[in-house]
C-alpha cells in the first residue's frame, strides 16, 4: 500500500447505461458459477406444457382462439410462456430485492458508491429481463418444434415477453419496499397463485361470466397471456394493443413508485 | 459415536427425547400458523378450483380412462392431495432443516442437553406429521360436499395414504438435507424433483397418457403410488394387491428415510 | 491531489472561505428522524466541525450518541435535515454521486456481497465507480495484498472469520483511491488481535496521506489512531481536541482504581474524597482522579481501608467521557 498513488486514474462519472450495464454485470458474476440453477428455471413452463398441454389436453378437445380452432397443447403454451414471464419477474424482483434491500443490505453498499437509486432500480430491472428473454427465447423454440406455432406474428412473442416482464418486475419491487418481513411474503402468493391459474392461462375466458370475467378482464397476467396467445395463434386484434398499452403504463409507474420508495427506505 | 448412542438409549426413551420437544414446536407453530394456512391450504384449493371445477368442466369424463373417476374434480382431488402432502413435507424438510443446523444453529443448542439426533429428528418429523395431518384433514372435510367420495370409508383411507406418501417424503427429505451442505442444492431439488412429480405423477391425469415408457417411469416414483392409492381409496375403486404394493413401496421408503436421516444429522452434528 | 480539491472547492461561489484546505466542513449540522409512532426523533442537534486534509479525525461518544447518523450524512446517503454540510467542497444534496466517488466507506456492520467471493466483491465494487477493468484488477490484487486475504481471493465471504471481513471491507472502501475514508465502528466485535493488525493497517493509510473521519466507543482505539476528536453525547459536541490535550483540559495525571466488597464503594467514597482531586462512584470500583496514584493508595492503606484490588493507570479518554457526561462509554 506503499504505491497507493502509483496510478492516478480518476473515478469517472457514470451514465445511467453504464450503470445499469455494471449492475447487469454484478448479477452476471454470481449467476456465472450458478447456471444449472439458471437452466433448471427454464424447464419449469416446459415442464407445465408437457404435464397440462399434452398430458391432461389428451382429455380435452382444442379451443377456439380468434376464430381459429386450435389444439389444447397450442393454446396452453402461449399461457405458460406469459406466465413464466410473470413468475420469473415476480420471484426476482420480490425475494430476491427483499434479500438485497432489507437482509444483506447490498442496496447500502452500493449506494457508497456513485450509483443511484434509479440505477439500482434500472439495473435489476435489466437483469430480470435478460434472463427472462432467454428462457422466452428457449421456450419460444420448443413451441417451434412441437409445432405450436402458428404464425409470423410469433416473432413479437419475444418482446411481447418482455413488456409482461418490465410490468411485473417494476410493480413488485415496488410492493417489496413495503415489506417488513419475510412472513409478509404469504400475501405476494396470496396474489401471485390466483393470477397465475384464473388468467385463461389453463382455459378461455368464456370460461367465466358476467362481473368476474369483466374483473379477469381488467387483470395484469390476462393480458400478458392473450397477447402471447393472439401472436403465437396469429390472431392479432386491436385487445392487443390494448394490452401493450396497459403493460406499459404499468410498468412505468411501477418504475416511479420504485424509485422514490427507494429514496424515502436508503437514503434517510 | 459409540459412547452416544449408549447414552442417548440408557439414559433418555425416544418418546421421552420427543416429549421435552413438545413445548418448542408448540411455540414455533403459534408463531407461524397464520402462513401455514395460506401455503398449506389456499393454494391446493385453487388449483382445484382452477384445474378441477373450471378446466374439468371441458374434459369428457370416460370413467374407463379416468381410473373409475365420474368427473375430473374427482379425478384431480385425491391426487392433488397426496401431491400436495408431498410439497408440504419437502418445505418443512428443507430450508427449516438446514436453517437449524447451519443458519439459527437451533440443533447445536438441541444437543448440547441429553437429547440425541433420533429424538431430535422424531420431534421435528412429529411436527410435520402433525401439519400433514391438519392439512389433510382439513382438505377432506372442505371436498365432502363435491362429491368426490364414493364411499364413507373412503375419506379415511384416503387420508393415510396421504398423510403416509407425506412422511416418507418427509424423511428421505430430511436425509437429503442434513448431506446438504449449500442451499443451492434445494433449487435444483425443487425443479428437478419435485416439480416434475407434481406435474407428472398421476395427479393431473392418467399416467397412461405418459405411453407406455412414461407410464412405466412414472408408476416407479414414490409419489405416484401415494397419488394412487389416495385415489383408489376415494374413488371406491381399489385393487387390493396393487394398494397392498403401494403401501409396502411408501413404507419401505419411509423407514430407509429415517434410518438416513437419523444417520446423516449425527454425522453432520457429532463428528 | 491538493490542485484537484482546492480546484473543486473553488467552483462553488458558496463554499466557505476555510474550504479551500477542509475535507469537510459542517455548521449548525442536525438530522430528525420521524419515527413509526409519528414522533420526530433528533439524533443530531447542531454540531460544527471542520476536518482538514491528511488529518485522522474521530468521533468518541456512546451508543446513540449520533455519531453513525452523522458519519450517514457526511457519506452523502443521508439528507440533512438542518444546518450546513460541505463534503470535499461540495454539497451533498445536489453533488451525492461526485462526492461518492472520492470516498470510501467502511459502514459499522459489514455490507459484503455474500453471493460474490472476495476477489469479485472488490472488483465488482470497484466498476461500480466507473473504473476502467483493468485499472481495477490491478488495484484489487495490491488490496488483497494490503488485506491480507490473497489466499482467499476464490473463497466465498461467508467462509472469512470476523477479521477476514473487516479488512475486506475496508480493502473494498480503498478500490477507489478516496480522498477520505469514513470508517463507522472499525473495531467493534473483533479479538485483540485482528483489531491490533487492523489499527496498523489504518495507520499505514494515515501516513501514506489519506484523511481518515472514524467513528469509536473505545477510547484507545481514538488514542492510537486520531489526530483530533470530538466526544459526542446525545447529538451535541460536548469536547474538541487532540487526545492528550482532552485528557489534559478535563483528567488528572493518573488514576487509582479500588475495589471493594460489593455495596461499600458508596461508604468508601465520601472517606476517601479528601484524597484526590475528584472520586467517582462506578457499580464495580472507586476512581479517584490525583496527579500521583501510588500515594492515594498509600493514604488509603494508612486509613484501615483494605481494597479486595487495586489499580494505578494513566488517565484517558474514557476518564474524559465520564467527566464529560456523568456516564460510562461502554455500557
Amino acid at each position: 500500500m506503499t504505491t497507493l498513488a502509483s496510478d492516478t486514474t480518476q473515478v469517472q462519472p457514470l451514465t445511467a447505461a453504464a450503470a445499469t450495464r455494471l449492475l447487469v454485470l454484478r448479477n452476471y458474476v454470481v449467476y456465472r458459477d450458478a447456471w444449472k440453477l439458471f437452466l433448471t428455471g427454464f424447464l419449469e413452463p416446459v415442464f407445465y406444457l408437457f404435464s397440462i398441454g399434452i398430458g391432461v389436453g389428451a382429455l380435452v378437445s382444442g379451443f377456439e382462439v380468434g376464430g381459429k380452432e386450435v389444439s389444447y397443447a397450442a393454446f396452453v403454451a402461449p399461457g405458460m410462456l406469459a406466465a413464466s414471464a410473470f413468475n420469473g419477474a415476480l420471484i426476482d424482483s420480490t425475494y430476491n430485492v427483499f434479500f438485497k434491500l432489507k437482509y444483506v443490505r447490498l442496496y447500502d453498499q452500493m449506494l457508497a458508491t456513485p450509483l443511484t437509486t434509479g440505477d439500482i432500480a434500472r439495473g435489476e430491472i435489466a437483469w430480470g429481463q435478460l434472463r427472462g428473454a432467454s428462457y422466452a427465447t428457449m421456450f419460444l423454440l420448443v413451441m417451434l418444434a412441437m409445432g405450436l406455432i402458428d404464425s409470423w406474428w410469433a416473432l413479437l412473442a419475444l418482446p411481447a415477453v418482455l413488456l409482461i416482464g418490465f410490468a411485473f418486475s417494476a410493480v413488485c419491487m415496488a410492493a417489496t419496499t413495503w415489506m417488513r418481513n419475510f412472513q409478509d411474503f404469504d400475501k405476494i402468493t396470496l396474489v401471485q397463485l390466483p393470477l397465475f391459474l384464473f388468467s385463461a392461462t389453463f382455459f378461455p375466458i368464456d370460461t367465466y361470466s358476467g362481473p368476474v370475467r369483466w374483473i379477469v378482464e381488467c387483470t395484469p397476467l390476462y393480458r400478458g397471456v392473450v397477447l402471447c396467445r393472439e401472436l403465437t395463434t396469429g390472431t392479432v386484434s386491436v385487445a392487443s394493443g390494448v394490452s401493450v398499452a396497459y403493460l406499459l403504463v404499468m410498468g412505468v409507474v411501477g418504475l416511479l413508485v420504485v424509485r422514490r420508495r427507494l429514496d424515502a427506505l436508503l437514503l434517510t | 459415536m459409540a459412547a452416544l448412542t449408549l447414552s442417548a438409549s440408557r439414559d433418555l426413551p425416544f418418546i421421552e427425547g420427543v416429549r421435552r420437544q413438545v413445548d418448542y414446536w408448540a411455540v414455533l407453530w403459534a408463531r407461524t400458523w397464520r402462513g401455514v394456512v395460506v401455503s398449506s391450504f389456499l393454494s391446493p384449493f385453487l388449483y382445484v378450483l382452477a384445474m378441477g371445477v373450471l378446466l374439468g368442466g371441458f374434459v369428457d369424463a370416460d370413467p374407463d380412462v379416468m381410473e373409475g373417476a365420474t368427473s375430473y374434480l374427482a379425478f384431480v382431488v385425491p391426487g392433488l392431495i397426496a401431491a400436495h402432502a408431498m410439497q408440504t413435507a419437502v418445505s418443512e424438510t428443507t430450508y427449516p432443516v438446514m436453517g437449524m443446523i447451519k443458519w439459527q444453529r437451533i440443533y447445536e443448542s438441541m444437543l448440547a442437553t441429553p437429547l440425541g439426533p433420533r429424538h431430535v429428528v422424531g420431534a421435528h418429523l412429529m411436527s410435520v406429521a402433525l401439519h400433514l395431518a391438519a392439512t389433510c384433514g382439513l382438505y377432506a372435510l372442505v371436498m365432502a360436499p363435491f362429491g368426490i367420495y364414493e364411499s364413507w370409508w373412503g375419506p379415511f383411507l384416503a387420508f393415510g395414504s396421504q398423510v403416509l406418501c407425506g412422511m416418507t417424503f418427509a424423511t428421505l427429505v430430511y436425509a437429503f438435507s442434513t448431506r446438504l451442505r449449500s442451499e443451492e442444492g434445494f433449487g435444483v431439488l425443487f425443479r428437478l424433483g419435485v416439480f416434475p412429480l407434481f406435474l407428472f405423477s398421476g395427479a393431473f391425469f392418467p399416467v397412461s397418457n405418459l405411453g407406455d415408457v412414461g407410464g412405466s417411469v412414472a408408476r416407479l416414483t414414490p409419489l405416484w403410488h401415494g397419488v394412487n392409492l389416495s385415489r383408489m381409496f376415494a374413488l371406491d375403486n381399489v385393487t387390493w394387491w396393487l394398494a397392498g404394493v403401494n403401501v409396502v413401496v411408501l413404507v419401505a421408503l419411509m423407514l430407509l428415510g429415517w434410518r438416513l436421516a437419523v444417520s446423516g444429522l449425527t454425522k453432520r452434528m457429532l463428528s | 491531489m491538493s490542485d484537484t480539491l482546492s480546484e473543486s472547492a473553488g467552483q462553488r461561489d458558496d463554499a466557505p472561505a476555510t474550504a479551500v484546505d477542509a475535507m469537510i466542513v459542517a455548521r449548525g449540522l442536525r438530522k430528525s428522524f420521524r419515527q413509526s409512532s409519528g414522533a420526530s426523533f433528533e439524533a443530531v442537534r447542531g454540531i460544527d466541525l471542520e476536518v482538514r486534509k491528511g488529518e485522522s479525525f474521530g468521533f468518541l461518544g456512546p451508543n446513540g450518541a449520533g455519531k453513525s447518523s452523522t458519519m450517514r450524512m457526511i457519506a452523502a446517503v443521508s439528507p440533512v435535515t438542518e444546518g450546513e454540510l460541505r463534503i470535499l467542497g461540495m454539497d451533498p444534496a445536489v453533488d451525492g454521486p461526485a462526492i461518492r466517488g472520492r470516498l470510501g466507506v467502511c459502514p459499522q456492520e459489514d455490507n459484503l456481497d455474500q453471493e460474490l467471493n472476495v476477489f469479485d466483491n472488490l472488483y465488482i465494487y470497484g466498476r461500480y465507480f466507473g473504473l476502467p477493468k483493468q485499472v481495477v484488477r490491478d488495484r484489487v490484487g495490491e488490496l488483497l495484498e494490503f488485506a491480507k486475504l490473497t489466499e482467499k481471493a476464490k473463497s466465498r465471504v461467508e467462509e472469512l472469520s470476523g477479521g477476514m471481513k473487516r479488512r475486506l471491507t475496508i480493502a473494498r472502501s480503498l478500490v477507489n483511491r478516496p480522498d477520505l475514508l469514513l470508517l463507522d465502528e472499525p473495531t467493534t466485535g473483533l479479538d485483540p488481535q485482528a483489531r491490533h493488525l487492523l489499527w496498523d493497517q489504518l495507520f499505514r493509510l494515515k501516513q501514506a496521506g489519506v484523511t481518515l473521519v472514524l467513528t469509536t466507543h473505545y477510547m484507545d482505539e481514538a488514542e492510537q489512531l486520531c489526530d483530533r476528536l470530538v466526544v459526542m453525547d446525545k447529538g451535541v459536541i460536548v469536547a474538541e481536541g487532540a487526545p492528550l490535550e482532552l485528557i489534559r483540559a478535563h483528567s488528572t495525571r493518573e488514576v487509582a482504581e479500588l475495589r471493594f466488597g460489593v455495596g461499600e464503594h458508596g461508604d468508601h467514597a465520601e472517606a476517601l474524597a479528601d484524597l484526590g482531586e475528584r472520586v467517582e462512584v462506578l457499580p464495580d470500583r472507586l476512581l479517584v482522579y490525583t496527579d500521583d496514584g501510588e500515594e492515594v493508595l498509600a493514604k488509603t492503606h494508612e486509613r484501615g481501608l483494605q481494597p479486595l484490588a487495586t489499580l494505578v493507570r494513566r488517565s484517558s479518554l474514557e476518564d474524559v467521557f465520564l467527566r464529560l457526561t456523568g456516564r460510562t462509554l461502554v455500557d
